[in-house]
């Protein structure tokens, strides 16, 4: 069967590609246009490393369809820091050492980020809300928690990079 | 191999469904785009459903009606759902509420499938379209009861009476993981009352068989009486009839059996967790 085109803008750049009729968005990402921040995990939403933003909602790029994407704004985690500058979240994940094998990371920080651009003062239970549906097996999700809670403190919320 | 095809009428896709024993809705993917993820749905065709109708929310008169299309995150985001906002926060994280649907739910294989709970203890109807035609309402324990077999057509709607005092519905789902996990069990209760006394409750369970079921033995003990501590003890007794628990990664059915009459009465009696 004939591959069908999709276009969308992917962090804020014109991006095309050609996917299978019911190709998800990670693969089109990771394979097609090159941006490997998300990642395969589970492929059943369980683990959330795939979240992306589509429209600034956070989804999970392995159950889309990628031609369902088509004219829509997508949002991973290499487009969060500005050349060499991090972004606040990604400074906070940093500072508070809320990385350890790094696969959780980009999925943490995209929901993180979906979070701080609704409410920029959440509190720590509604901070844990927003990661729940992503699983990480190094942190014990303290530092996590921690380093979001510190980045809106800093005013992370009010920047939409 | 797999195609995909979009409609923009809610007729369209009914038509197809109707004629393609291969033909499947997407909607949120969450269920669909796992099979495909897996290599389990390698053939036929994905519809896709464009037509408005398909997310719409009727919420504010007597009679609520919810497009199979409208997300958990809408139910969230509708004040008029507030009732409905403890099982739609009950579902995944929030990438999971963004895509998953109320359609989608109907369809959750158990432990999964919490918001069914919820519409069977609403007394909900589904809304099913064969064919061209209009749709019919099915009770949702009939739909539930045929869901295996397939073919009944395409899921366009739910429909159910408003409750008249929201504080009167109640829903608990238990799992192990906090904040968030997979089901052990789910219960939603509908508790109307007149004149200080329960007037047709009813109670719904989820992960206690193979299909979200009634607790009919819990409405019986319940239908007339006053809430109280005699009312709760004869609702706990009542709790297991019918009940056809699964073992799975989860928990065994031994184990749902035994906590169940006791998280019933701690939600009948408005007790924490």
């Amino acid at each position: 069967m004939a591959k069908l085109p999709v276009q969308f803008r992917l962090n804020g750049s014109d991006r095309a590609g050609f996917v299978d009729p019911a190709g998800n968005l990670l693969d089109l990402l990771r394979r097609g246009l090159g941006d490997f921040a998300p990642k395969y995990g589970c492929g059943q939403g369980t683990c959330g490393v795939c979240t992306v933003l589509i429209d600034g909602e956070p989804q999970l790029s392995c159950l889309t369809l990628a031609i369902s994407c088509e004219g829509r704004q997508i949002e991973t985690a290499s487009g969060m820091a500005d050349g060499p500058n991090l972004h606040p979240l990604q400074q906070a994940f940093m500072d508070n050492f809320a990385a350890q094998c790094g696969f959780c990371t980009p999925g943490m920080l995209t929901a993180a980020r979906a979070l701080l651009a609704k409410n920029p003062n959440p509190t720590r239970d509604e901070v844990v809300e927003a990661i729940s549906g992503n699983i990480c097996r190094c942190t014990g999700y303290e530092p996590i928690i921690a380093a979001i809670l510190a980045a809106a403190a800093g005013g992370a919320g009010m920047r939409r990079a | 191999m797999l195609d995909v095809r979009s409609c923009a009428s809610l007729s369209e896709a009914a038509g197809i469904i109707s004629g393609d024993r291969q033909a499947l809705l997407i909607a949120g993917g969450t269920l669909v785009m796992r099979e495909v993820n897996e290599g389990r749905l390698t053939e036929g065709t994905l519809l896709r459903v464009t037509d408005p109708a398909f997310r719409q929310v009727n919420a504010s008169g007597g009679r609520v009606e919810i497009g199979a299309g409208v997300t958990m995150a809408m139910v969230l985001a509708n004040r008029d759902l507030s009732y409905l906002h403890a099982p739609a926060r009950g579902i995944g994280g929030p990438a999971i509420r963004t895509m998953a649907t109320i359609g989608g739910n109907l369809f959750a294989e158990t432990p999964y499938g919490d918001f069914t709970v919820a519409l069977l203890a609403l007394g909900a109807e589904v809304v099913v379209q064969a064919g061209y035609g209009s749709g019919r309402a099915v009770p949702l324990e009939d739909f539930l009861a045929g869901r295996e077999r397939g073919g009944q057509g395409l899921v366009t709607a739910v429909q159910f009476a408003r409750p008249q005092n929201p504080s009167e519905f109640l829903f608990r789902k238990i799992s192990r993981v906090k904040p968030k996990g997979i089901s052990v069990l789910s219960i939603a209760a509908h508790l109307p009352t007149s004149g200080g006394r329960l007037v047709q409750p009813r109670v719904a369970y989820g992960a206690m068989a193979p299909v979200p079921m009634r607790a009919r033995g819990v409405e019986r003990a319940l239908d007339g009486k006053p809430l109280d501590t005699a009312a709760i003890q004869a609702a706990k007794q009542a709790a297991l009839e019918g009940t056809r628990p699964a073992t799975d990664a989860i928990a065994s059915d031994w184990y749902r059996r035994e906590i169940l009459p006791v998280h019933l009465g701690r939600l009948l009696a408005g007790e924490p967790r």
